[in-house]
C-alpha cells in the first residue's frame, strides 16, 4: 500500500470516526450492508474506469451504458423472457463489443478518447430512451429469478454478495494490473506511448482492451444497479455514473494523464465517495448538496495532496540552504 | 579568508590579457549533493570578449557550474568577483543583471511567434494609452540592431518556426544581447545542428568576441572548440582538470586531460575483424511519407557498420523508421536474409530482431520515469514472465547482467532511468536490445550529448555487435565519427542515396559533397557512386 493509499485510508477512518460520533447509526449492521453494496456496484465500473484511464484515456459513457444494458438486460429476462444466464452473457459480451469500438475509433482511426466516449454518452443515453419508447423498464408483479436475485442483492454471511463480487474482482484485477505483463503494458503506454511503441508494444491492442476490459466491468455492474434498482427510467438511470468512476480514480491518486495510481486506490476513492453520500443523509444535510459535498471534497483532497508535495520539495530546498549557509564559514 | 589565500596559488596565470581585469572569475568553488562533491577546489576567471571552451565528460561538473553561475544554486565554499564585486554566490537576479546569459541546448522559444515578439518577449515597449497595445515600429527599431549583431539572414517578422535551429540559436544570442549581455554562456549549442549550421554558429562565436562579449562554449565536439576558443578549461570529477592557453588547444591534448590518459584508438569504435557477411536487410526502392516520390534501395550486410550521413532533414531518420515499422512504407519492399519481410508496427521489426535505438532517447528511446530493469525488459518481457506474470527475479537478473556488460553507472538496476546522465541512459537504450538477439541494429544519432568516454564505450559495443555477425547502421551528423567507426558510409542528398563511400574513399570532403548532392572524389573512378 502506497503512502497516498494510507492517506486515504485514515482519511475514510476518520470520516467515519467524525460521522459516527454524530449519529452512531453510521456503523449500524443494516446501514453497512446498504454502504457496503454501494460500494461494490460503484466499485466494478470504477476499477473499469481506472483501466482506460490509466492509459491516459477517459471513458464518458458509463452512465449512459449502465442505463442502455441495464434496460436491455430487464427487457430481455422480464418481457422477452430469455434464461437470465443467456441475457447475461449477451449485456457481458455487448458491454465488450462497445468497448472494442471506442478503443478501435482511438486507436485506428486517432480519435481523442474525451470526443469518442462523449458521443457514446449522448448515443446510448438516447437508444436506451428510444428502446422502452421513454418509459420504464421493470418487472411484472410476481416474476421471480431467485438464483439471479441472490447472486445480485443477495447476502452471504451477512456480507452483500455484490461487495463479495467486487473482493474478488478487485484481487484478480489487482493481480492483472500491478502484477501481469499486460499491467506493465499499460502503465508503460500511460507513462509514454510512443517510447512504448519504439520498444515493440502493440499499443493499439493494449489500449483497446482497456477499453474492453472497461465495457465489460461496466456491463456487469449495469447487471448489478439493475437487480438493486429493479426498474429503470433510462432518461436518469445512471446518470453522471461516469463522474463518480473518474472521481474515485482521481481520489485515489490516478493521474488523468495516465501511468499512474493503484488499484487499491481506485477501491479506497469509492468507498470514500459513498461514505461521503452516506453522511449527507445521515447528518441530515439537504441531499440537494449532496454533489457539492463530494465536489467540495475532491477539491480539498487534491489540493492537500499537491500542497503537501510542494511543501516537502521547499522543505527539502530550506533544508539544504540552511546547510550550505552554515557549512561555507566552516571552510 | 584562508580558503582565497589557498585558491591564489591554483588560479591559472597564462592568460592573453595580461592588462584587463577579468570580468568574471571564480575562485576555490566548491559545491557538494549528498554524497557527491560536484565541485571542488574549482578557479577559473573570463575576460572580456574572450572565447572561452569548456569540456569535460558528462558528470564532471559542468552542469553544476552553469547553476551556480546562473544563480541557481549558492557554492558551499569559494568566491565568485564579478567586475570587480566578490560574492559568496549569485542569485538568478545578481546574475542577470551582471549581464550572464545562457543559450541552453533546448531551446526557449515561442515557436508560433515572430523572431522580434520572442526577443522583447514580456519587455516590449507600449504605445501610450489605457489599452497598452505593443509599439510594432518601435520592437522592430529595437530588434533589428541585435539581429545585425548576431549576423542573421532572416527578418524580424520571420515566424521562429520556420526558422533552421542555427537560426533559431541566433534569436536566443539576440535576445541575450538585448539584456546587455556581457558573458554568453552556449551549453552544447552545436549538438543538435548540421554541419553547414555549425559554421554559421561559429562566425556568430566570433562576432560577439568582436564586440568584446565574453563567451563559454560548452561543447562535446572538440574541433569546434579548437576553432573558437581562446582558452579551454577542462573539468574532470568536478576539479579543474587543467587550463590550455591558444596555442596549445588540440584535440588530443583535450581528450588528455580530460579522461586523464591518452585515448589511443580516438572516437574509433576499431577496426572490423571480419568481412562483412552476406546481406541481412535489403530495401529495395521503398519510400517514406516524406519524399513520397524518391525511392531509396540500400543493403546492410551482416558483420558491418555502415555509416548513414547527410544534412539533417534529408531523410535518414525517416528510412529508418520505416525500417523500423513506425512509419508506414509506401512503396518497394523489404527482405531480410533474402526472405520478404513486412514489417507493419514496431513490434513487427522486433519480433524479427531488427531493433532501433532511436534518435531522441528522452521521448522515444525510453521511459524515464520507469527503473532501468523495466526499460531493459520491456521489450521482452513475455519472456520476462510466467503465466503472464512478470517475474521480477527474471526481470533482475536480466538487467543486472546488462548492467555489468555495458558498465550502466547507477546505484542499482532499480533506479529511475530519468535520474541517470545522458550516457547511461544510452546504454540501457542499448541494454533492452543486446538482452535480446539483434539481427539487424539501427542506431540514429546514437552518441549525440554524451560525453566522450561513453562515445568510446558505444562504439567499442557497436563493433562488438558487428563482429559477432549484427548488421549496424549507424545515422549520424557528426563527420569524425561517420569516418571513425564506419565500414561503408551511404551518404543521403534530399531523400534519395546519393552514394556510397568505401573505406578508401573515406573523407570528409567526399562525405560533404554526397551530402549536398555532388559527385565525391573517388580513388577509382569506377567508385560505388550510382
Amino acid at each position: 500500500m502506497s503512502k497516498k493509499d494510507l492517506g486515504l485510508l485514515i482519511l475514510i477512518l476518520v470520516v467515519g470516526a467524525v460521522v459516527t460520533a454524530i449519529n452512531p447509526r453510521f456503523l449500524s449492521a443494516i446501514n453497512l450492508a446498504n454502504t457496503s453494496n454501494l460500494v461494490a456496484l460503484f466499485g466494478i465500473l470504477s476499477i473499469g474506469q481506472a483501466f482506460v484511464i490509466i492509459t491516459g484515456g477517459i471513458e464518458l459513457s458509463v452512465g449512459s451504458l449502465i442505463a442502455l444494458l441495464g434496460t436491455l438486460f430487464i427487457d430481455f429476462i422480464a418481457v422477452r423472457e430469455l434464461d437470465w444466464p443467456l441475457a447475461f452473457v449477451v449485456i457481458i459480451v455487448l458491454g465488450a463489443v462497445i468497448g472494442f469500438v471506442h478503443g478501435w475509433l482511438i486507436t485506428r482511426l486517432k480519435l481523442q478518447p474525451f470526443v469518442v466516449t462523449l458521443c457514446g454518452l449522448l448515443i446510448y443515453r438516447g437508444v436506451a430512451r428510444f428502446y422502452t419508447a421513454d418509459g420504464t423498464a421493470g418487472f411484472a408483479f410476481g416474476q421471480n429469478f431467485p438464483t439471479l436475485e441472490f447472486l445480485t442483492a443477495g447476502r452471504s454471511y451477512g456480507l452483500p454478495n455484490s461487495f463479495i463480487a467486487l473482493i474478488v474482482i478487485a484481487i484478480v484485477m489487482w493481480v492483472v494490473l500491478h502484477r501481469s505483463v499486460f499491467g506493465r503494458y499499460l502503465y508503460a503506454i500511460g507513462k509514454n506511448e510512443e517510447a512504448a511503441k519504439y520498444s515493440g508494444i502493440r499499443t493499439g491492442r493494449i489500449i483497446i482492451a482497456a477499453y474492453v476490459i472497461c465495457g465489460v466491468l461496466t456491463a456487469l455492474s449495469a447487471i448489478y444497479f439493475a437487480m438493486y434498482t429493479r426498474s429503470i427510467s433510462p432518461a436518469s438511470h445512471g446518470q453522471f455514473y461516469e463522474l463518480y468512476a473518474i472521481a474515485a480514480a482521481v481520489l485515489g491518486g490516478f493521474s488523468l494523464r495516465g501511468g499512474e495510481g493503484s488499484l487499491v486506490g481506485v477501491i479506497l476513492g469509492t468507498v470514500l465517495l459513498q461514505e461521503l453520500q452516506n453522511l449527507v443523509n445521515l447528518l441530515g444535510i439537504p441531499s440537494s448538496l449532496n454533489f457539492a459535498v463530494m465536489g467540495g471534497v475532491i477539491l480539498i483532497g487534491v489540493l492537500v495532496d499537491q500542497q503537501w508535495g510542494v511543501f516537502r520539495a521547499r522543505r527539502r530546498m530550506i533544508e539544504a540552504t540552511r546547510q550550505n549557509v552554515a557549512g561555507a564559514p566552516a571552510e | 579568508m584562508a580558503h582565497r589565500l589557498l585558491s591564489g596559488a591554483m588560479t591559472s596565470t597564462d592568460t592573453n590579457h595580461p592588462d584587463t581585469a577579468p570580468f568574471l572569475s571564480l575562485e576555490a568553488v566548491r559545491k557538494t549533493y549528498p554524497g557527491v562533491v560536484a565541485l571542488d577546489r574549482f578557479s577559473m576567471e573570463v575576460r572580456p570578449g574572450e572565447v572561452i571552451g569548456l569540456v569535460g565528460e558528462n558528470g564532471a561538473g559542468k552542469s553544476t557550474l552553469m547553476k551556480i553561475l546562473g544563480g541557481v544554486t549558492w557554492p558551499d565554499s569559494g568566491t565568485i568577483t564579478v567586475d570587480g564585486v566578490a560574492h559568496d554566490g549569485l542569485t538568478v537576479e545578481q546574475s542577470i543583471g551582471s549581464g550572464i546569459a545562457f543559450v541552453h541546448q533546448e531551446l526557449n522559444l515561442f515557436e508560433n511567434l515572430d523572431v522580434a515578439a520572442n526577443i522583447f518577449f514580456g519587455r516590449e515597449p507600449l504605445r501610450a494609452g489605457p489599452l497598452k497595445l505593443v509599439d510594432r515600429a518601435r520592437l522592430r527599431e529595437m530588434v533589428a540592431p541585435l539581429l545585425k549583431r548576431v549576423g542573421a539572414n532572416f527578418s524580424a517578422d520571420a515566424p521562429v518556426a520556420s526558422l533552421s535551429l542555427a537560426q533559431q540559436q541566433m534569436v536566443e544570442i539576440a535576445k541575450a544581447l538585448s539584456i546587455r549581455a556581457r558573458l554568453v554562456i552556449l551549453d552544447e549549442p552545436t549538438s543538435s545542428l548540421p554541419m553547414a549550421e555549425t559554421e554559421k554558429l561559429l562566425d556568430v562565436i566570433k562576432g560577439l568576441k568582436a564586440q568584446g562579449i565574453s563567451v563559454i562554449f560548452i561543447s562535446h565536439r572538440l574541433h569546434e572548440i579548437e576553432r573558437v576558443a581562446d582558452r579551454v578549461v577542462v573539468l574532470r570529477d568536478g576539479t579543474l582538470a587543467g587550463t590550455l592557453a591558444k596555442d596549445r588547444i588540440n584535440h588530443d591534448e583535450m581528450v588528455r586531460l580530460m579522461i586523464g590518459r591518452m585515448l589511443k584508438e580516438r572516437e574509433k569504435a576499431g577496426e572490423a575483424t571480419r568481412a562483412p557477411g552476406s546481406v541481412a536487410l535489403s530495401a529495395d526502392a521503398i519510400r517514406t511519407s516524406t519524399y513520397p516520390d524518391r525511392p531509396v534501395s540500400l543493403e546492410l550486410r551482416r558483420a558491418e557498420i555502415l555509416g548513414l550521413a547527410g544534412l539533417v532533414g534529408s531523410g535518414r531518420t525517416e528510412l529508418a523508421r520505416v525500417l523500423f515499422g513506425i512509419d508506414e512504407r509506401l512503396g518497394g519492399s523489404v527482405t531480410l536474409d533474402g526472405k520478404p519481410l513486412n514489417v507493419g508496427s514496431a513490434a513487427d521489426a522486433v519480433a524479427n530482431g531488427i531493433f532501433l535505438v532511436p534518435e531522441d532517447r528522452k521521448l522515444t528511446g525510453i521511459l524515464l520515469d520507469l527503473s532501468i530493469a523495466q526499460n531493459i525488459s520491456l521489450p521482452n518481457l513475455p519472456a520476462h514472465a510466467r503465466r503472464s506474470l512478470v517475474s521480477a527475479g527474471a526481470e533482475l537478473a536480466t538487467a543486472e547482467k546488462q548492467k555489468k556488460n555495458l558498465g550502466i553507472k547507477a546505484p542499482s538496476v532499480l533506479t529511475r532511468t530519468g535520474t541517470l546522465s545522458g550516457g547511461n541512459q544510452q546504454k540501457v537504450v542499448l541494454a533492452k536490445w543486446l538482452a535480446m538477439n539483434p539481427k539487424v541494429m539501427i542506431l540514429d544519432e546514437p552518441t549525440r550529448g554524451i560525453d566522450i568516454g561513453a562515445k568510446a564505450e558505444i562504439y567499442g559495443l557497436m563493433r562488438a555487435l558487428a563482429d559477432a555477425g549484427v548488421a549496424v547502421l549507424m545515422i549520424s551528423s557528426d563527420m569524425e565519427e561517420v569516418i571513425g567507426v564506419s565500414d561503408r558510409i551511404a551518404v543521403m542528398h534530399e531523400g534519395q542515396i546519393s552514394g556510397i563511400l568505401d573505406k578508401e574513399d573515406f573523407s570528409q570532403e567526399n562525405v560533404l559533397l554526397l551530402a549536398v548532392g555532388k559527385k565525391p572524389k573517388l580513388l577509382q573512378a569506377a567508385g560505388g557512386v550510382e
